[in-house]
This record gives C-alpha cells, sequence and structure tokens, in this order.
C-alpha cells in the first residue's frame, strides 16, 4: 500500500499536506480507498466551516459502504474539491492527488503531533 | 471456506475474494463498475458455481413440484421451459427462490440459492416421501454469460453448444452434450446460464475469457441485478415475507385451485406492504439497505439500495406501505438527512436501457 513519506496522516486513515501558503490538503489514504473500494459519492464542508480536531466534516460513499472523514486538526476550511462531486473515483485512482478539502489550521504547529508514514503504516499491520 | 471449480482462475486474475454464505467467492477483478458496464454493453461473464441444481426425478416429480413450488408448474408444457417461483413455508413464509426447468416429464431440475441450498434439499426430502429421487448436482459448474454480446461470444468461444443453443427463446434451456444452457440470467440482459460438468469448467472460463467476455464478481452482479428489479433472497425476501410483499404477486396464481404449501396462509394474509423501487431525486448520498423511508401513507424501509452506474444516481427496493403508487414523493433517511426520493415501478434498466426517469 502506498504511504508517502512527505505526508502527514491521522488514525482514521486521513492524509495532511502541508501547502506552501500555509494551508493543509486533506484526503483519504491508499489504504482507505482500497478498504471502501470504488466511491460513488463525496460530500464535502462547506468553505468557512470551522473545524474540531476529530470531527466528522465529509462523507465518502463506495459501492459497498458510506464512511465518515474527519478533520484531522482544528482550523477553518478555506477551500473544498467540488470537482469530485462529477468524478469521485478519482479518489480511488490517485488518492494523494484528489484532496476533499483544504484547512486554515487553529495552530500550525499541531500538524507536526499527527502520524508519520512509519507511524502510520503500523496502524493497519 | 468452500471453493468452486473456477477458484485457480479468479486468483490468478487477482480477485477480491469474499466470504459468500461460506464459498470463497469473486467480488470484483479491479472494478466492479466497469464489470457492471461490460454486462451492460458487452459480454460478462460470472462463477455462480455456488449455486446448487437440484434433479427432481420419478413419474411424480411434475406432481410434485406442483405443490411444493408457489408458481405452477403446469406452465410448463415445452421440454426446457423454465420457471421462476418461489418456495414457501406453510405460513406463506419465503425459503428461497428458484428456476425450475423442465427436462422430460419425470425430470425437472431446479437451481437454488448457495445461501440456502442445504434447508432446502432438507425440506425438498421432508416433503418428498419417496415419491421422487432429489439428487443435488455438486457435479456441475454454473457459469452465467451475460450481454447483449453474450450468445455471440459464448458461441465463438464454446461451438459445441451453438447447435442447441442458438435456436432458444428466452427462458428455455437445452442439453447440450453432458452440459446444459439456458437462455436465463439475473442481470436484465440477453445471456447464456451454463451448467457444466465440474472438470470442463475451467477451460470454458478461459475460452470465454479468450472470446472477450469480462469476468465479473458479486459485486456487479448485485447492482446489475438491482437495476433490473430482481430481488436477492436473504435481502428483499425472507422467511419473514410472503410473495405478495416483495413484488413477486405474478408468480403466485391464488385464482386455480392447485394446492401448494403456502397457498392457505396467502389467501389468509392480506398483505400490508409492498414492494416498489425508489429513485433518489439529487445527489445526497446513496440508498442502502436498512434505511427508513417515509411517505403520505406512512412508513416503509429500503431493502436493497445502490449507485446505480448505468443511470448515475442512487436506487432502491423498498417495502412501502400498500397505498403507496408509482410517482409518489417519499423521504428517505440517509445518515440523518432526509433525502426525497420518488417510488416507480421496477425495473430500473433492462437491455441496456434506462426505463425510469
Amino acid at each position: 500500500m502506498n504511504v508517502p513519506e512527505s505526508l502527514k496522516y491521522t488514525a482514521s486513515h486521513e492524509w495532511v499536506r502541508a501547502e506552501p501558503d500555509g494551508t493543509l490538503s486533506v484526503g483519504i489514504t491508499d489504504h482507505a480507498q482500497d478498504a471502501l473500494g470504488e466511491l460513488v459519492f463525496v460530500e464535502l464542508p462547506e468553505v468557512g466551516r470551522k473545524l474540531k480536531a476529530d470531527e466528522a466534516c465529509a462523507v465518502v460513499e463506495s459501492v459497498k459502504a458510506a464512511s465518515d472523514v474527519y478533520a484531522p486538526l482544528a482550523g477553518e476550511v478555506v477551500d473544498a474539491h467540488h470537482a469530485l462531486a462529477d468524478s469521485p473515483g478519482a479518489v480511488n485512482k490517485d488518492p494523494y492527488g484528489a484532496w476533499l478539502f483544504r484547512l486554515k489550521p487553529a495552530d500550525p504547529a499541531a500538524l507536526a503531533k499527527l502520524l508519520d508514514a512509519a507511524a502510520y503504516k503500523k496502524t493497519f499491520k | 471456506m468452500k471453493t468452486t471449480p473456477l477458484i485457480g482462475a479468479h486468483r490468478r486474475a487477482g480477485a477480491k475474494l469474499v466470504d459468500f454464505a461460506g464459498w470463497e467467492m469473486p467480488l470484483h477483478y479491479g472494478s466492479q463498475i466497469d464489470e457492471h458496464h461490460a454486462v451492460r454493453r458487452a459480454a460478462g461473464m460470472f462463477d455462480t458455481s455456488h449455486m446448487l441444481a437440484i434433479d427432481v426425478a420419478g413419474a411424480g416429480a411434475r406432481a410434485f413440484l406442483s405443490r411444493a413450488l408457489a408458481n405452477d408448474v403446469a406452465r410448463l408444457e415445452r421440454p426446457g421451459k423454465a420457471l421462476y417461483s418461489c418456495m414457501l413455508r406453510e405460513d406463506g413464509g419465503i425459503l428461497d427462490d428458484l428456476i425450475a426447468y423442465f427436462m422430460r416429464e419425470d425430470l425437472f431440475r431446479v437451481v437454488v440459492n448457495a445461501a440456502t441450498a442445504d434447508k432446502d434439499l432438507a425440506w425438498l426430502e421432508a416433503l418428498g416421501a419417496g415419491d421422487v429421487a432429489l439428487r443435488p448436482r455438486r457435479d456441475l459448474a454454473m457459469i452465467a454469460v451475460q450481454g447483449p454480446q453474450a450468445r455471440s461470444r459464448t458461441w465463438s468461444a464454446l461451438p459445441v453448444l451453438r447447435a442447441a443453443s442458438e435456436p432458444l427463446e428466452p427462458f428455455f434451456g437445452a442439453p447440450a452434450g453432458d452440459a446444459f444452457v439456458s437462455r436465463t440470467g439475473y442481470t436484465g440482459e440477453d445471456g447464456f446460464e451454463l451448467l457444466l460438468p465440474a472438470d470442463e469448467a475451467l477451460a470454458a472460463w478461459g475460452r470465454l475469457a479468450q472470446a472477450g467476455v469480462r469476468p465479473c464478481g458479486l459485486g456487479a452482479r448485485d447492482t446489475l441485478r438491482l437495476e433490473a428489479g430482481m430481488n436477492l433472497y436473504g435481502q428483499d425476501m425472507d422467511e419473514s415475507v410472503t410473495p405478495l410483499e416483495c413484488g413477486l404477486a405474478w408468480t403466485v396464481d391464488l385464482a386455480a385451485q392447485r394446492d401448494f404449501v403456502g397457498r392457505q396462509a396467502l389467501a389468509a394474509r392480506k398483505p400490508a406492504r409492498a414492494q416498489l423501487g425508489l429513485l433518489l431525486a439529487g445527489r445526497g448520498g446513496v440508498l442502502r439497505a436498512h434505511q427508513a423511508v417515509h411517505g403520505a401513507h406512512g412508513d416503509g424501509e429500503i431493502t436493497s439500495g445502490t449507485f446505480s452506474p448505468t443511470m448515475q444516481t442512487s436506487i432502491a427496493l423498498a417495502r412501502l406501505p400498500l397505498q403507496t403508487a408509482p410517482g409518489d414523493e417519499v423521504e428517505v433517511e440517509v445518515r440523518g438527512k432526509r433525502l426525497a426520493a420518488r417510488a416507480v415501478h421496477p425495473p430500473f434498466v433492462r437491455h441496456g436501457r434506462i426505463l425510469v426517469s
């Protein structure tokens, strides 16, 4: 299963990428998309919504089941990847390219507390 | 877990294998959505060897099935004709749904679901009381080849089957050497179901694949049958439900005088609910089994729901108050929200065409 070294992770299978502008992109991991199966529906948080850490804020539904996506850390939603509504399968094809939403973190330092690739791999082995 | 004669082919093709009623079966071979489209647009094949063919033999075979099955085997007038039927308990609850084939006057064949096969066989043996011989045919494998190109590709892969199968009308079958070919299926498309000696199945599967028939798993089988408006036993019906409550009244003739198991209960027990299809109005989510449905005539429940790859929206089968009519607007509880949906008459899709909108 692909777990890029450059990203941070949560035990609930989100990945987080620090963007140059200080925002964080959030998506679901390769392991998560593989376990869910082909996605057919994505529900994204509204831009401007303020999220607490671990708050359920998006939904991905596959041919098999619905699954919540959680905020990896507290912050405000500054962008949502609405193109995925027409092509939820993009998450399966390219889980680390198909981000779901972008967050402006309340505390940028909190990012360091998320799992690194090695620690994340241990959560599903 | 039990395996079919095709397990090696599934593993080599990289199938995702799952436990289905104690059988290790392919869920998909990479993409169940692509597999679904292959069946609607060209041809796909399913390993259905986990299902069980039971031969019912003897001079009393027709009389026996006339009592055991809710649909009337008197409709089987010409050899080869197939009949879809439920098998009921005395209280009208559905033990299983099956297809019965008229082979000869002293030989019928019923094909039953995998999960219920042992129960069905025990039930039939208890009913039979020595009048007929019941022979479970675990020596046979089954491959369903489905899609607009299914018949032509079957003939190019397995020319030996052509002479027997080319004249077949829909819902008829015919022996072809040791095999039996029927023009039946569970997808809403044209095609064949092949019953083959188990040791010939692997070679047949390989030749079909070479002829461009795409291997398809249980995932695509479920979305195809739901689009086709066909029930799944254990999901849309079970022993607590009668045929009149799950859209199968057409398989039961209560006006006839034939005495079959469950008849008295069906005549006495007025159904409170009936089955209809649901079409999600917007894009708010995916309809799934057990979601509550609220309408002007009361509440109901979804029994099967999915995202339809052909229609690109969510569809379902639901058990709704009897007064609910096609066209009625209802609301479905999906993850804490109420989404608008419309009651429709299934099927949703047949022969590649969308029938509801």
